[in-house]
């Protein structure tokens, strides 16, 4: 195990580029999907805004 | 030039939307699948190297993300061309989904080349080396289209010339691809696509295929993802969005 770790002596560069790897594509998935989310949330905003202007006013009187 | 019948569905929205939300976790998990196989294979099956040791594991890594890179460009351009052509507004959209996860596998390819280099050619990075520039190009050229959008308030304005400049820029990828067979550089010629065949053994060159499957498919579930977030700015207004909203709340 320690061996593979070791990279035959090449661990300082192997793991850094694996690493690296991981997080781009990790970044990615994770800023793809919260990009669509909050795209959702902003129609889903807009869309129940409509409705409450939609609702008759009530006015207090007096 | 008529597009044929069954086109006309792609440029449907909701259509498009829903296809993308069934289709992405599928595409996802065989990503998934793929790019952990071969990982595992790359760097425990395969065996060192005999020049450059365990270092040329990174290979498994590098290779796909430099093939991406240049892949997503080229349909970008595609996409772009459809788009400006036949105004297609979804092609336009795909382009834009495009551009970010273009770059990343671009940095990707640029960041473990410089780390791979280091140990083999003794230099992370080589300003002469024409594969390396043209890679960097490559780079600019997707952060110059986004920049480029940024820069128009008006989206149908911001399609057309981006388009332009995504079509232009995509003379860069055959450049990168031959740069090692038209310079000597430091990059070494072709290993995998030779006329008489590859010159890397099997148990070598299996993970990597396996990797450059998986990157491909992780790129098409990060296209998929994007698309839908880009579907859904451009409907912002569209009745069917604001049901599928109502109905998921």
């Amino acid at each position: 195990m320690s061996s593979f770790l070791q990279m035959g002596g090449y661990a300082a560069y192997v793991w850094p580029a694996y690493g690296i790897t991981l997080l781009v594509l990790v970044l990615n998935i994770w800023s793809a999907r919260r990009d669509h989310r909050r795209k959702l949330d902003r129609v889903r905003l807009s869309a129940s805004r409509e409705e409450t202007s939609k609702r008759p006013t009530v006015r207090r009187l007096g | 030039m008529k597009l044929p019948r069954w086109f006309h569905r792609f440029g449907s929205p909701p259509y498009v939307y829903a296809l993308a939300g069934t289709l992405g976790p599928w595409i996802g998990g065989i990503a998934v699948v793929l790019i952990a196989a071969g990982t595992f294979g790359g760097l425990v099956l395969a065996p060192p190297d005999y020049l450059q040791g365990d270092s040329f594991r990174i290979i498994y890594i590098h290779v796909p993300s430099a093939y991406i890179s240049m892949m997503a460009y080229v349909i970008l351009a595609v996409a772009a061309a459809i788009g400006f052509i036949w105004h297609l507004k979804l092609a336009h959209a795909v382009a834009v989904s495009i551009a970010p996860i273009g770059a990343s596998f671009t940095f990707l390819a640029l960041a473990t080349g410089a780390i791979w280099g280091k140990p083999t050619w003794g230099t992370f990075w080589q300003w002469t080396d024409p594969r390396m520039m043209f890679e960097l190009l490559l780079l600019f050229l997707y952060l110059g289209y986004m920049a480029l959008r940024a820069a128009f308030e008006d989206r149908d304005k911001a399609d057309r010339v981006s388009a332009i400049l995504g079509v232009v820029g995509v003379v860069n990828v055959p450049i990168i691809h031959y740069s090692v067979i038209w310079w000597n550089s430091l990059h070494q010629g072709p290993t995998i696509s030779r006329l008489d065949g590859p010159t890397i053994t099997m148990d070598m060159l299996a993970p990597l295929l396996i990797m450059i499957v998986g990157f491909t498919f992780c790129f098409a579930w990060l296209l998929l993802s994007r698309l839908q977030g880009e579907i859904v700015e451009r409907e912002y207004a569209a009745r069917w969005l604001r049901e599928l909203v109502g109905e998921s709340r």
